[in-house]
This record gives structure tokens, C-alpha cells and sequence, in this order.
């Protein structure tokens, strides 16, 4: 929640912009020779330690071969971003914006896309596009149901997973409805994020997936005419969830890390993740007690793709593209996936590396907190981003007291 | 406004009218006024037109209510004021009791002269380290819980229950108290300096009254007159602060402020004008409960009038003001204990609950951390100095001209100067921010220090203003008799001479730029951040550890200027006794 900033500009100076720009036809070599000496602007979520230092990590990578500089611009929110171009727009600020590089994916993306705030198709120019792994991991291709058509360029994948203390706990809820008679047993000892926050919403959307008679129409955007119908079952079920969550459900941790501080402090034993990861890194940063274990729900769990995306009036095009290949080199897919560090695993097909570079991942640490991609389950795609903007407006709605 | 300005201004025209042009510094108050004035109205224009729907670049373009319709109908609205308006007023009302109480027992003992040390580490801790370090010791599985666990209270998990973010501010306002009982104190003292407290209160004594009673019937009532823009500056603050509510208020719903904040950000421009609505809603509330509170002034003083004249000797009281200074021991000790967890966390390893001391130690989250916070750190650095650099010229510049002048401005100026403190920030400072971007400037340093002098230039002024006035005439006349230039006598005699309040003033403002949280926000762009920005947004969340090294920077940088701003008059004027203490 920081900059309106730029918001208030569109809203004094009122002046209209133009379309987004295509991309040029370049070479790579020119793209890396135009990008030396840029200083890009990322714009990324700053909530988490581990991946700030990786962006500091990327940073000092790109410094030393393209002789870039990056900086890593601290958002509490990815809208924050997408405000401060929309407020550009308005103020016929075309050229020379503020932003070079966003982290996005869903409704911040399907935003950009539709009011033609993203620089692209850029994608195929990167060379090591080439290496994702679009068949089994489609959700590089298709954002939130949207297509990214080469708009924004992957660079880790998410999917939900529940942590929990086995110190503390010896069952664990393995489908949404067993939530009921498992928080009856253990009142006051789960949390989600606050449903304003990314990772509670999908808390809620988890649920509907699995509550919803059709979960199909949740590939469909969300209407006035069927939104009620479609909820009326998740709406019933957190009804009876609620009180018997962490502080009765009157309030919510803001983040997914405040809601892991929760359990490192003990004040809850389970909690929600969208990094697969998470308990392992977490563990090997002493963030939580090495008796902290992962598991997925029997029928799937919601799984997506961190992207990034250059804004139409970037000035460091170059630059910002440059870091975008540089994200899905092999070598800094494996530093991501490396529990020391960030532990996201990869976009990459590892059948398209080459035998050292696939050394690099079978070479990484493991840990009883780290689950196969077996164990993983089913990857659910995620909903329509108007079912997400729905679900929190109608959460406001309904427990905003 | 318009004649506390032409107040100020006469200092200008008086001198000419004297026949002695003064060149530059005559500009001085004009161009102080200019610069925090005039942004300020604009960008409550640039809140209250939108409020109102005006706002062509977003297609509202006609006058009306929609706003105020959107902002009333939030699910979370009445809460949302009611939140807003008890902690505020309750706040302020509980700081001024705590201060007076602990003024009239404590005064003259020598607890009053420690407690006073005390008060500097307090004052010169950002607000938001203060409150972070809070969050962690009152919540379930804090520090205070672990103290006590499970010896004590036989809990070996953290109770279920609801501390921080609690639905009726409590934790907000505990955090509110424990930055802002200090700072009523310190205003306290300063005024007590204009007071011959101490002839009148043996004189009470003598004549039987008890010491706290004597305190508050003949001395309060001189001293309040003096403390009240202060303590409207506590209450406008206290209804409006956003960086203490995000850390330790409720968020569903958060007080006004936050509220508005967090529509002000959101991706769907429409929500700019519920925003707009509820930040001139905050505005309106800001300046009708000053309204009230000067009522309620009004009536205390009259019943006071009555029980002063009743001449009761008051021993009764004294045990009510025992509670109140100890409450403010109590505060005193939070706010220490609160910077001392912080300062363990940064060290810490592992420190799980119900570990009284973090398990395991490490340099680590220092190593770490420092790679990366130079950068937040030097903007902290250099954005204060250049703050302090400039309201030190401009409040200098002021005082200079009213001295050679000899126009004393009166009451009205001083509530000029007060102005940035008693408007709520989130109501001006994105209209303010349009300024900038006309400028060209958002985002740039410029622009970071220029939103922090709005802030940083009322206290230094307020802290030079009694020295520099103080300063005995007769130094300046008689080295003009010799023959020295006004800028000589100045650069030679007055500068040295008000060396040590001059680098308190600058201490004071320095540790007031460190804690800009909103200001810094809005002129910077998310370009541009501090420590205080960053560690408000690791607060959300982030490993405790780095949060303790952020804090602790936060809180030691004002602390080594301060430090500074004591021992070096000491250390220069090493050989002039009374140069290095007194002033």
C-alpha cells in the first residue's frame, strides 16, 4: 500500500496516452549491447527475505556479466506497480516511466494486458524460452485462464501447500470439508493470510474448487448471474470454518510470512503455503522447527507461475530483457530451486538441459520437509482473476466488522 | 491564518521601515511559510475536490456525493470511525493525564532528572521501531509471555487470545502512549522552564498543600497554556497516524487513515474517491475534535477555577498520581523492553517459544542484512542531514531576521509553524504529491527531503527558538560597539555561543526525519527508501531477525547524533567551561 503517488498525478493532469508499443525485431546480440550500462527498475513484492535475496543475488549476476545494474524496487503489494503505470498512462507519461520490470501473474496481469499497459510480445526473443516446460507445466503459457501470448516471461512456479508441526499435530485435513472436523478437534490452531492478501484469496479459492458442483465454471470469467449460486457452498462452509480458526477468525496474519511467523512462535500448527518448498527452506533458515512437515489435499491443490513483465513506457527495455533470460537460465533456476536460498522450483524442462546443466539439479540439497513432485499431486489450474476480485469483495462484505 | 501570516511578515517590513534594508533575510519567514504552506494547501485541495467526485482525468467531472455515498457504505465504515475517533481521542486524553500526573509527583526529585536522561533513546527512536518492537512483547507468544512461561502461567503454547490488532485499538494505543507521554513530558519541562515553579510550589507547600496537588493547581495552569499545541499536534497525530495502525491496529476494518491508504493504492482508480472522501473525512474529525478538546479545555478550567478556590490541601490525590507515575515507569520500561527484543532478535538464531533468551546466537542476521541496507541506510542518512541542513537555515534565517528586527512574533505565527502537524498527513500528501510530479520532481531526493522538512522544520524551530531568544542582547551590542558586522556578530558570537542547542535542535530534527514513514512514501516513488519504510514493510511479516537489525540501525542512527550534539560542544569548547554545558 504505498504509492498512490502517481495515481494522483492521472487524477490532476488528465491527459489520455496512447497504445502500447510491438516489439521491434532485434537481434540478442544488439538487445545485450543496448542493455549494457541500463539501470533497471524491478518492481517486485518485498515481503519475503529469502527471495530479496535472490533478486540481490540476480542483481549481482547481471552487474558482472551484461554490466547492468538492477534495483530491486520494494512493493507491499504487486498492484502498487501496476497503479503507478496506470497513473503514467493518464498523465501521458509514454516514454521514460518508472517501471522496468514487474513480478506479476493473474489479476494484476490481466489488468495490464486489457488496458494495454505491457510491453511485448517479447518472449520469443529471449533465448532460453526455448528450455520451459510449457507441456506439463502449462500455466507458464496460460496465466489465471489468460494466454500470456509472450507478454510476460515465467521465472518460478507456485503451487498450495498446507505446513504443519508434527511435533504438535498427528492428523492433518486432508481434503477441504475434512477442514470442519478437524478444526472442531483443534479450534484456534490454523490461520490464513488476510483474504486481502494474494495467498488468503487462494485459500478461498482452494475451497470453492473443491466445494463448487462444477468447478469448471470456474475457467469461465465470474457473472453477476451465476456468482452467487457458485460460492453459496464455500460461503456456508467458512461460515461454520471461521470461528474456529486462529483468534476466532476476527483477525488475520497480513502475509503468508506473518502467518508463518505464527507457527514458528507456536501460536498455530498449520498453515498454508504457496511454495512447495517453503517448510524446507524455512527449516534450513531456522525460520521454523525442523518438526515442520508438507502436504497436498487428495484431489489437487491450485498451482501457478511468477512471471515478469516489462510496462509499454519502460525506458531499459533492453535491460529488463536481458534480466528476463537471465531468470531462466539453468543455472539461476537451480540457485532458485536450492532450499538454501529461495527454493522455487523451476519453469524448465529438464529433459531440454544438457547433462551438466541438469547435474545442477539433481545435485540439490533435499529434506524430509520437501516434497517429491509425486507426492506433489495434481496441479489444478487457476480460476478466472474475476473470481478471485469477487471472492475478496464478497469476504469484505460478509466479516467486515 | 491571514493575520498570523501578516504577523510574520511584518518582522520583514518592520526593519526596512526602519531604514536599515536587510537584504535576504528579510525573505526568510515569507519563504519559510512558501515552503511548507503552500504545498500543504494545495494538496488538501488536490484531496478535497476528488472527495467530491472532481476529478477529470478519471471521469468525474461534476460536483456531488458519490464518494461520501461509497466511503458510508464500506461494511467496515462505522467501525472504522469508531476505531478512529476513541483511540484518538483516548490517546491523547490518557498522554496528557499520564504526563501531568507524573509531572506533579515526580517534579523536583531526583527520579525527575533520570527519567529525563530516559526520555532522549525514547524520543529519538522512530515510532514505528518502537511499535514494531511492541507488536513482539505484548502478543501471546511475545517476550512478556515467555517471561512468564511456563513457570508461571503453565503455558507451554502460546495462549488463544487476541493482543495486537485487536478489534478495539488497545494495542495502537499502548503503542501511541509509549511515544507520546514522553513527548508531552518533554514539552512539559521546557515549559516549566518559563515557570519560577519551584519559588511557587515551597510556598504551596508551606501553606499545607500536598506536593502533587500544589503541582497541579498552581503550576499546571501555567504551564498548559504553553503545552496545548502540542498536545493538539498529539491529537491530530494520534487520529491519523498510519505506520503505528499497520503494525499494531486492527485490519478488519483498520482505523480511517489506513483505510483510506489502503483505497488510495488500490489498482482500480475508482476507489481514489472513497479515499479522498475518507481523508477529508480524517481532516474534518482532526479539526473538530481540536474544537472539542478546546471546549473541554474551557470547562475543566472553570471547574478548576471553583476547586482551586476551595483551597482543599487535596492529600487525597496523591494516590491517584502515584498510579499515573507509575503507569509512566510502565510505559518507560515498554518502550525499553521493546528496543532491547528487537536488538536480541537481531543477534538471535533460533528463539522459539517459551525461550526466555533466543536459544542460539549468530552475527549472521548482521552479515546478511548489511549487504543489503547501506542503501535504505545512506538515503536515511543523507535525507536527514540535507532535512536538518535546511530547517536549520530557514529556522536560523527566521530568528535571525526577528532579532534584527526586533518584531516578536506572537501566538498566531507559531500556529503557522505548527500547521504540518496538525493536518493529517494522508490528507495533504497526495495532493501534494501532484505538485511534485508537475515538478518533475517525484521521486527524487529533492523532493524526499522537502516532504521531511515539512516535519523536521517545527521542531527545530520550536527547539531553537527559547535558546536563540534567551540569548543575552547585551553579547550581540556590545560587539557591535566594536565595530562587527551583523553577519560577524552572528557567524562569531551567536553561532558559538548557541553551539549546543543548535546541534540539539539539529539532533532533534534528524531523529524526526529518520521516522517519516508516510512523507517518505509519497515524495519518494517507492525510489527512494528509508529504513523506516523498509523495516514498516518487513513488519508485515519478514524474519524477526532482519527486522531487528533494521530497527536497531533505525533507532542508533538518531541516537549517535544525539549523543554527538552532546559531546561535542563538550569536547570543542573543552577549554571555555561554560560554552560546553550551558546554553
Amino acid at each position: 500500500m504505498k504509492r498512490p503517488v502517481r495515481l494522483a498525478l492521472s487524477l490532476l493532469l488528465g491527459l489520455v496516452a496512447s497504445a502500447a508499443r510491438a516489439a521491434p525485431a532485434e537481434s540478442w546480440d544488439d538487445i545485450l549491447a543496448k542493455a549494457r550500462g541500463e539501470t533497471v527498475y524491478w518492481n517486485a513484492w518485498a515481503g519475503d527475505e529469502k527471495t530479496n535475496a535472490f533478486i540481490a543475488w540476480v542483481g549481482q549476476e547481471v552487474h558482472k556479466r551484461f554490466a547492468l545494474t538492477l534495483r530491486h524496487v520494494p512493493l507491499s503489494d504487486t498492484a502498487e506497480a501496476v497503479t503507478r503505470v496506470v497513473a503514467e498512462k493518464a498523465a501521458g507519461r509514454d516514454a521514460g516511466g518508472s517501471v522496468d520490470l514487474i513480478w506479476i501473474n493473474g489479476p494484476n496481469f490481466l489488468a495490464m494486458k486489457q488496458q494495454h499497459l505491457l510491453y511485448g510480445p517479447f518472449t520469443q526473443l529471449l533465448p532460453n524460452i526455448r528450455l520451459v516446460d510449457t507441456a506439463h507445466k502449462p500455466s507458464t503459457v496460460v496465466d489465471f485462464t489468460v494466454p500470456t501470448g509472450g507478454m510476460e516471461s515465467p521465472w518460478r512456479m507456485a503451487q498450495i501447500v498446507f505446513v504443519y508441526d508434527s511435533r504438535h499435530l498427528a492428523e492433518v485435513p486432508r481434503s477441504i470439508p475434512a477442514f470442519l472436523p478437524w478444526a472442531r478437534r483443534h479450534p484456534g490452531r490454523f490461520a490464513h493470510a488476510s483474504v486481502r492478501n494474494f495467498l488468503g484469496a487462494t485459500f478461498l479459492k482452494q475451497a470453492l474448487y473443491e466445494l463448487t458442483p462444477d468447478p469448471s465454471l470456474l475457467q469461465q470469467p465470474a457473472s453477476d448471474a451465476n456468482f452467487e449460486a457458485v460460492t453459496a457452498p464455500l460461503w456456508a462452509w467458512y461460515d461454520e470454518l471461521r470461528p474456529l480458526l486462529w483468534r476466532e477468525g476476527k483477525a488475520f496474519p497480513e502475509s503468508g510470512p506473518a502467518t508463518r511467523q505464527l507457527l514458528d512462535d507456536g501460536e498455530i500448527d498449520m498453515m498454508m503455503s504457496f511454495n512447495p518448498a517453503e517448510a524446507a527452506v524455512a527449516i534450513n533458515a531456522g525460520l521454523l522447527p525442523e518438526t515442520v512437515r508438507t502436504f497436498v489435499l487428495a484431489r489437487g491443490t491450485i498451482g501457478n507461475t511468477s512471471f515478469v513483465a516489462i510496462p509499454y513506457n519502460s525506458p531499459h527495455k533492453e535491460g529488463a530483457m536481458v534480466v528476463a533470460n537471465f531468470l531462466l537460465e539453468p543455472l539461476t533456476q537451480a540457485h532458485a530451486e536450492d532450499i538454501r536460498q529461495m527454493g522455487n522450483f523451476t519453469v524448465l524442462e529438464l529433459a531440454k538441459l544438457a547433462p551438466e546443466e541438469r547435474k545442477l539439479f539433481a545435485d540439490l540439497p533435499a529434506s524430509p520437509a520437501l516434497p517429491t513432485t509425486e507426492a506433489l499431486g495434481t496441479m489444478l489450474l487457476e480460476l478466472h482473476p474475476s473470481w478471485m476480485t469477487r471472492i475478496v469483495a464478497e469476504w469484505e462484505k460478509r466479516y467486515t466488522r | 491564518m491571514g493575520e498570523a501570516l501578516h504577523e510574520i511578515a511584518a518582522a520583514g517590513t518592520a526593519g526596512e521601515s526602519a531604514g536599515r534594508p536587510r537584504g535576504l533575510l528579510a525573505y526568510a519567514p515569507g519563504l519559510t511559510v512558501a515552503v511548507f504552506l503552500v504545498p500543504i494547501a494545495a494538496g488538501l485541495l488536490g484531496t478535497l475536490f476528488p472527495a467530491f467526485g472532481y476529478l477529470p482525468a478519471l471521469g468525474g467531472r461534476t460536483l456531488g456525493w458519490a464518494p461520501w455515498q461509497a466511503l458510508f457504505a464500506h461494511p467496515g465504515f462505522p467501525s472504522a470511525l469508531r476505531l478512529t475517533l476513541t483511540t484518538g481521542l483516548g490517546t491523547t486524553a490518557a498522554a496528557l493525564a499520564l504526563a501531568t500526573g507524573f509531572c506533579a509527583l515526580v517534579y523536583g526529585s531526583t527520579g525527575f532528572r533520570r527519567a529525563e536522561a530516559l526520555l532522549a533513546p525514547i524520543l529519538a527512536s522512530p515510532h514505528s521501531a518502537i511499535a514494531i518492537g511492541l507488536a513482539f512483547l505484548v502478543a501471546p507468544s511475545g517476550w512478556l509471555a515467555r517471561l512468564v512461561s511456563p513457570w508461571l502461567t503453565g503455558w507451554t503454547s502460546p495462549p488463544d487470545f487476541l493482543s495486537v490488532g485487536d478489534p478495539w485499538g488497545l494495542a495502537l494505543a499502548l503503542g501511541l502512549l509509549v511515544k507520546e507521554v514522553p513527548y508531552l513530558l518533554l514539552m512539559t519541562l521546557a515549559a516549566l522552564n518559563q515557570v519560577p515553579a519551584r519559588a511557587q510550589l515551597d510556598i504551596a507547600r508551606a501553606l499545607g498543600y500536598g506536593r502533587g496537588v500544589a503541582w497541579i493547581k498552581i503550576v499546571l495552569p501555567q504551564v498548559y497554556p504553553q503545552i496545548r499545541l502540542p498536545v493538539y499536534a498529539v491529537l491530530a497525530f494520534s487520529l491519523s497516524v498510519v505506520d503505528v495502525s499497520l503494525i499494531l491496529g486492527p485490519g478488519n476494518p483498520p482505523p480511517l487513515a489506513v483505510l483510506a491508504m489502503r483505497w488510495f493504492s488500490d489498482p482500480d482508480v475508482g476507489q481514489y474517491f472513497p479515499a479522498a472522501a475518507a481523508a477529508s473525512l480524517l481532516l474534518a474529525l482532526v479539526a473538530a475534535s481540536i474544537m472539542l478538546w478546546r471546549l473541554a479545555e474551557l470547562g475543566v478550567a472553570a471547574i478548576g477555577r471553583a476547586w482551586i478556590a476551595r483551597g482543599g490541601r487535596g492529600l487525597s490525590a496523591e494516590p491517584g498520581l502515584r498510579l499515573a507515575a507509575l503507569a509512566v515507569g510502565l510505559l518507560m520500561a515498554l518502550s525499553t523492553l521493546s528496543m532491547l527484543s528487537m536488538a536480541l532478535w537481531s543477534l538471535a538464531s533460533t528463539w522459539r517459544f517459551p525461550a526466555m533468551l533466543p536459544s542460539a546466537w549468530t552475527l549472521a542476521n548482521w552479515r546478511h542484512a548489511l549487504e543489503r541496507i547501506w542503501w535504505p541506510a545512506s538515503t536515511t542518512l543523507f535525507v536527514g542531514l540535507a532535512a536538518t541542513a535546511a530547517s536549520l537555515l530557514l529556522a536560523l534565517a527566521c530568528l535571525e531576521n526577528e532579532a534584527r528586527s526586533g518584531a516578536h512574533p506572537g501566538s498566531r505565527a507559531l500556529w503557522l509553524l505548527y500547521t504540518p502537524l496538525l493536518v493529517p498527513q494522508i490528507a495533504f500528501l497526495f495532493g501534494a504529491q501532484v505538485l511534485l510530479l508537475r515538478l518533475g520532481l517525484d521521486g527524487t531526493f529533492l523532493a524526499v527531503v522537502w516532504s521531511h522538512v515539512l516535519f523536521v522544520l517545527p521542531y527545530v524551530f520550536l527547539s531553537l527558538a527559547d535558546p536563540w531568544r534567551a540569548l543575552d542582547p547585551r553579547y550581540a551590542r556590545t560587539a557591535a560597539c566594536l565595530g562587527a558586522s551583523p553577519a560577524r556578530i552572528l557567524l562569531r558570537v551567536k553561532l558559538p555561543m548557541l553551539l549546543r542547542p543548535l546541534l540539539i535542535a539539529a539532533a532533534v530534527g534528524f531523529a524526526v526525519s529518520v521516522g517519516q514513514y508516510l512523507p517518505t512514501l509519497f515524495a519518494g516513488a517507492g525510489r527512494l527508501s528509508t529504513l523506516t519504510t523498509v523495516a514498516v514493510t518487513l513488519a508485515a511479516g519478514a524474519d524477526r531477525r532482519v527486522i531487528g537489525v533494521y530497527v536497531f540501525l533505525q533507532s542508533l542512527l538518531p541516537l549517535v547524533l544525539y549523543g554527538l550534539a552532546l559531546l561535542l560542544p563538550a569536547a570543542i569548547y573543552a577549554n571555555r567551561r561554560g560554552l560546553a554545558r550551558s546554553g
